[in-house]
């Protein structure tokens, strides 16, 4: 048995070559995107080259972490065993202001409330290995 | 590109199919396949000896191997496209080129899967229930797994959800389909479910992930089905009255959810305008669709995407059950995945129930004078769409 190893309470993300920056930032909470620097457009998820214009001048900036729900699905039965205790919740994907759309959760409000359009922020929740999950909350910042 | 067309170059002329009101079947596995392989043939009046194309969607690397082994044949075209239950579709578009070229005569497509009856057997023995999560780098793993969306229904919920903010779709209307769907089961004597529904069945029937319903879901059941293709000269000397290929395209353009360009309007968008185009008809020619219904929002973005009614106005189109028996468009006749059967990939029942209703041999719920139908596929989380347009002899 390993010692002091924490119980992980989601399913852990792994970490590609393509997206290892992305995963490190989240340790200081850092929400960061990919840019092409020839398109002028965030890239998300992570890849080696521009699913634009297949150019590799690729870089890292950080990401304002505001943005707004696109579509929303509320769980009623887990997906996985991890999520068993967090039943029913919400499952958004979420436009961010820079262009790009991600899956998260919406916490913070009832899952019911969480509603298309809904402006929102980044959250941040632990991993075991010292990663933060990003979540989103409703912003009445970016309103 | 006219000098290009698939039109009336191959015709379907052997299909079967199997299910079960119980929603299992006896065999399972090869035994299975090869069941439905052989009736296709006997149904096109044809033999194994013949057949010297395969078409397969098999998991894993190599699978068409095995199964032609299996069968003991060794045919000089092979296609092991898997683009999940649209890939009946695709294979009935290559197969069709492939005869068309020359490059082989007789084309068998087949598929069985026995996910019900496979649950029964493995959890009898306990243990080695939860399967390893895969590791590596999967977009799906690293970012969509961990915030728990139900799989498949999730990423269909959230494209339902879309469609209702942007439209005003709503809950009742998708309902509508599954209640004109359960109309066609009742006259399926093999369909899973039977008896008829109501909207407020559908709505009250348990939350899956919201907006969707249990019954806005299709079915978990075992399932099979195989189709045997030719040249159109060779399919008119045949057992059955030919069912020409008439047009077929394809478009993907997403694997997960989460980079679905627009969560309202599918890559049928491209695929349908496109095989309608090649069999030189429009959405008011078609007399029966057959549009895959994995869950309710799946079969109104076709409705949409084909252009039997404009974006966004799914919802209203088949409100006054114009979809079901009676109604201006026969959708999903055998029942759909909705309460006929759905074994996971459910692209080839699209095909031969659309088979059977051109040859007239679909009793208390034959379209009357069916003359063109279509086949949609869809596979993945509306990511791969397939459009087979299929018509009698007489539309050629
Ligand atoms: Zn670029």
């Amino acid at each position: 048995m390993a010692h002091d190893t924490p119980t992980p309470t989601r399913f852990e993300p792994p970490v590609s070559d393509d997206t290892a920056p992305f995963w490190e930032a989240t340790r200081d909470k850092q929400l960061v995107l990919q840019w092409c620097t020839s398109c002028q457009k965030a890239i998300f998820y992570p890849r080696a080259a521009c699913p634009g214009c297949l150019g590799d001048t690729i870089e890292w900036r950080p990401a304002t972490g505001f943005g707004r729900v696109h579509a929303v699905s509320v769980q009623h039965k887990p997906a996985n065993p991890f999520m068993a205790d967090k039943v029913p919740y919400a499952v958004a994907l979420v436009d961010l202001d820079e262009g790009v759309r991600l899956m998260t959760n919406i916490v913070g409000c009832e899952p019911d409330d969480v509603a298309v359009d809904m402006a929102v922020r980044v959250t941040w929740e632990p991993l075991t290995d010292g990663r933060h999950l990003p979540l989103f909350e409703p912003s009445a910042l970016a309103d | 590109m006219a000098d290009r067309t698939l039109r009336g170059q191959a015709a379907i002329v052997g299909v079967a199919d199997a299910a079960s009101p119980t929603g299992e079947l006896e065999l399972t596995g090869r035994a299975l396949e090869v069941t439905m392989i052989a009736e296709a043939l006997a149904d096109a009046g044809l033999t194994i000896a013949d057949v010297d194309g395969l078409c397969y969607a098999g998991f894993g690397g190599m699978a068409t191997l095995g199964l032609a082994e299996y069968l003991g044949i060794s045919p000089r075209w092979t296609d092991g496209t898997n683009v999940g239950g649209s890939s009946y579709e695709v294979h009935v578009e290559h197969a069709a080129a492939a005869i068309a070229a020359g490059l082989c005569d007789v084309v068998v497509g087949v598929y069985a899967s026995t996910p019900r009856s496979d649950r029964k057997r493995s959890s009898g023995g306990g243990g080695g229930g939860r399967r390893p999560m895969p590791f590596g780098p999967d977009p799906r793993m690293e970012f969509e797994m961990p915030y728990g969306l139900m799989m498949p229904m999730g990423a269909y919920a959230l494209s339902a959800s879309r469609h209702m903010h942007s439209f005003g779709t709503t809950s009742e209307q998708l309902a509508q389909i599954a209640v004109s769907t359960r109309e066609w089961a009742a006259m399926n004597p093999s369909a899973r479910y039977q008896d008829p529904i109501t909207i407020d069945d559908v709505l009250s029937s348990p939350m899956q992930a919201s907006p969707l319903h249990l019954l806005d879901c299709c079915l978990v059941t075992d399932g099979a089905g195989a189709f045997v293709m030719t040249s159109a000269e060779r399919a008119r000397d045949l057992a059955k009255p030919p069912v020409h290929v008439l047009g077929a395209a394809t478009c993907h353009d997403h694997s997960g959810i989460m980079a679905m360009p627009d969560l309202t309007t599918t890559a049928g968008a491209i695929s349908g305008p496109n095989a309608f185009a090649m069999a030189g008809i429009k959405a008011g020619d078609v007399d029966l669709l057959m549009g895959y219904d994995s869950f309710t929002i799946t079969a109104l973005l076709h409705l949409e995407d084909l252009g039997f009614c404009d974006k966004g106005e799914g919802g209203a189109f088949v409100e006054d059950g114009r979809t079901g028996p009676g109604g201006s468009l026969p959708m999903n006749t055998n029942g759909g995945g909705l309460s006929y059967t759905h074994p996971g990939m459910y692209g080839m029942f699209l095909l031969v129930e659309a088979t059977r209703q051109l040859r007239g041999e679909c009793g208390p719920r034959q379209v009357e004078g069916a003359e063109i139908a279509v086949a949609h596929g869809s596979g993945g989380v509306l990511s791969a769409m397939a459009t087979v347009v299929l018509g009698t002899e007489a539309t050629l």
